[in-house]
């Protein structure tokens, strides 16, 4: 009888175990959701996009070196006309401009905040910089308007929209993130690093530019690549602000247009299935295969890092 | 194992509860999509049809004329609104939607203030849009370099537009803008700038331009005088039925067409004096 009680009691499920069960059953739950999403959306995208060139037959080369956009009309040979060669360039150009002109202010800010004055960095340059970050890009957008366009229009000439605005704003959305991450990259170069440093005489400026920057490289391109991902994938503020041309940029402050800005732009004015619609997912498939090639670049870097 | 299954069982349960309170709405409901221009006016119709029918809900949302045209050719809302023939779009199989014209609404070219010109003649008005003429200098102006300022391709604004006004003629690339207040704020605030929009949209930040003498006004496009106008469709899949043909027989009715219809800058059907078919053939109205 009582041997009984003891047995059942050490077959049952204690409560804890039942709890651990419940507990992998809903974690597992969730991990099959994202990664159904993630993989749902890869495929609708692609099945999408790659339909333009194999549904409606348009050379892949073409499309990307092509300067003319028109999908809804045909050329004289009557090809379809999805060149996307100037958003393809206006995206990068943005990109890069952003992320040339936001580094160097990002090292300098995050230098300041860890080896200058961290005091300061962390009270007043730290909560200001999360503030940046939390500013929707539609407000970026709307003060580029307001404000940047027409500086660039009373400074440069042209009508204000262009490259060159997209730019500022650009910069100054990247700014912050590139700006935290290189403060986690500087700070985690060891303390006695430093101190080494110090004690064999070098000043302040030479440890900072000669080993601390040094040291934290890596640290500081993943923070650069990072920006420069959330740069090429914003739309609307640069939407706000570029001009929306789809020509082939001949000067930084004539209109131009960028991946992103095509695609928010066409997509309420296309039919699904038609051939200006699959010309949209096609860009929206090179946004998509982008990101992940700025994320290999990072895990790359990563890498290299660590075996430093 | 059978933990599992009861668990996963009343998960899924959990869910389909959970799923089922957002529909646990008392009444019916259709929803309309598509063309921004006609959105503001039938959301106004709908509050006033569900305020008269209680219980009877229209739900109302943009996204552009052909997102209005395949949804509905989808057949997954109840009307496609479009400021287009559904026969002008490609990829739309028109046979199946029934054409409910509701308003009708005139497109009128805007530059900014500071341009002092008043009237443009048509061939002026294309050739600025086809980028053969640059600078305001050369239709009387002052030396500023002419900005020309689009919408998006597939705009039911801009097909009208070129429809009417360019002929044939191919729109220079230029700036492209996806929104009407998009547009407004950039012709208001950039020298030598020009667009065009619906009626419903012009304010005082901007000016008209008259065309061979004929001004802007909806008096102009109920005779047909004012060429660049185009009726504002609401699309169904078939006959429309119950809530759907209540709706759109409300939406017709002079209640509505006099009240909500002009107020809103648009111009009721019943007020035109021509009909204007898909080809452009004009006809008056007796």
């Amino acid at each position: 009888m009582n041997n009984d009680e003891i047995r059942a009691s050490l077959l049952k499920r204690s409560r804890a175990s039942k709890n651990e069960l419940f507990g992998k059953i809903i974690s597992g739950l969730c991990i099959a959701i994202i990664v159904a999403v993630v993989v749902s959306i890869f495929y609708f995208v692609a099945s999408k996009g790659l339909a333009t060139f194999f549904h409606d037959k348009v050379n892949l080369w073409k499309f990307l070196t092509g300067t003319i956009w028109n999908p809804s009309t045909t050329d004289a040979q009557g090809h379809p006309q999805v060149g996307a060669l100037p958003m393809i360039i206006g995206s990068f150009a943005v990109t890069f401009l952003a992320a040339i002109v936001a580094t160097p202010f990002a090292i300098g800010a995050a230098v300041f905040m860890t080896e200058i004055s961290p005091r300061i960095g962390r009270k007043v340059l730290q909560p200001v910089i999360e503030l940046l970050v939390g500013i929707p890009s539609v407000v970026y957008g709307f003060i580029g308007l307001s404000v940047v366009v027409p500086f660039v229009r009373h400074t440069f000439g042209g009508s204000g929209f262009g490259i060159l605005s997209g730019t500022f704003v650009l910069f100054v959305m990247i700014l912050p993130t590139v700006t935290s991450m290189t403060v986690d990259a500087l700070n985690s170069v060891p303390r006695n690093y430093r101190e080494a440093s110090l004690a064999l005489g070098a000043t302040r400026w030479q440890t900072i530019y000669k080993v601390v920057l040094r040291a934290s490289v890596s640290g500081i391109i993943t923070a650069v690549v990072f920006g420069m991902s959330r740069a090429f994938g914003e739309a609307l503020a640069v939407q706000m602000v570029i001009g929306n041309a789809m020509l082939l940029p001949s000067n930084l402050i004539s209109p131009a247009s960028t991946l992103t800005s095509v695609l928010t732009m066409g997509m309420g004015n296309s039919v699904m299935g038609s051939l200006s619609n699959n010309a949209l997912w096609s860009l929206a498939l090179l946004l998509l295969i982008m990101p992940l090639i700025f994320n290999i670049i990072i895990r790359w870097i990563g890498k290299r890092g660590a075996m430093h | 194992m059978k933990k599992k299954l009861i668990t996963l069982l009343g998960l899924t349960s959990l869910m389909i509860i959970l799923s089922g309170c957002g529909l646990k709405q008392s009444g019916e409901s259709i929803t309309a999509v598509g063309s921004s221009a006609l959105q503001p006016l039938v959301e106004a119709a709908g509050d006033r049809f569900t305020e008269e029918y209680p219980g009877k809900f229209i739900n109302v949302q943009g996204g552009g004329s052909g997102t209005g045209l395949s949804q509905i050719q989808a057949g997954s809302v109840e009307i496609g609104n479009s400021d287009l023939y559904a026969e002008q779009k490609s990829g739309i199989n028109a046979k199946h939607l029934v054409d409910h014209r509701v308003a009708v609404v005139g497109v009128a070219p805007v530059v900014n203030k500071k341009i002092p010109i008043k009237n443009l003649t048509l061939s002026q008005l294309a050739q600025i849009f086809s980028g053969d003429i640059t600078n305001w200098q050369k239709l009387g102006g002052p030396d500023q370099k002419i900005v020309v300022i689009n919408r998006a391709q597939g705009s039911g604004t801009r097909d009208t537009f070129e429809r009417w006004v360019m002929k044939g003629r191919s729109t220079m690339q230029a700036q492209e803008q996806d929104s009407t207040g998009m547009v407004r704020q950039i012709v208001a605030s950039t020298p030598g700038a020009i667009s065009y929009m619906a009626f419903p949209y012009v304010d005082q930040t901007l000016r008209t331009l008259n065309i061979d003498g004929v001004t802007p006004t909806d008096k102009n496009v109920q005779t047909n005088k004012w060429q660049i106008w185009s009726y504002e469709h609401m699309y169904t899949n078939g006959k429309p039925e119950g809530l759907t043909a209540q709706f759109m027989k409300y939406i017709l009715s002079d209640t509505i067409q006099d009240e909500i219809v002009g107020e809103m800058g648009y111009i009721p059907i019943k007020d035109m004096k021509v009909s204007r078919t898909l080809t452009g053939k004009v006809a008056a109205i007796k």
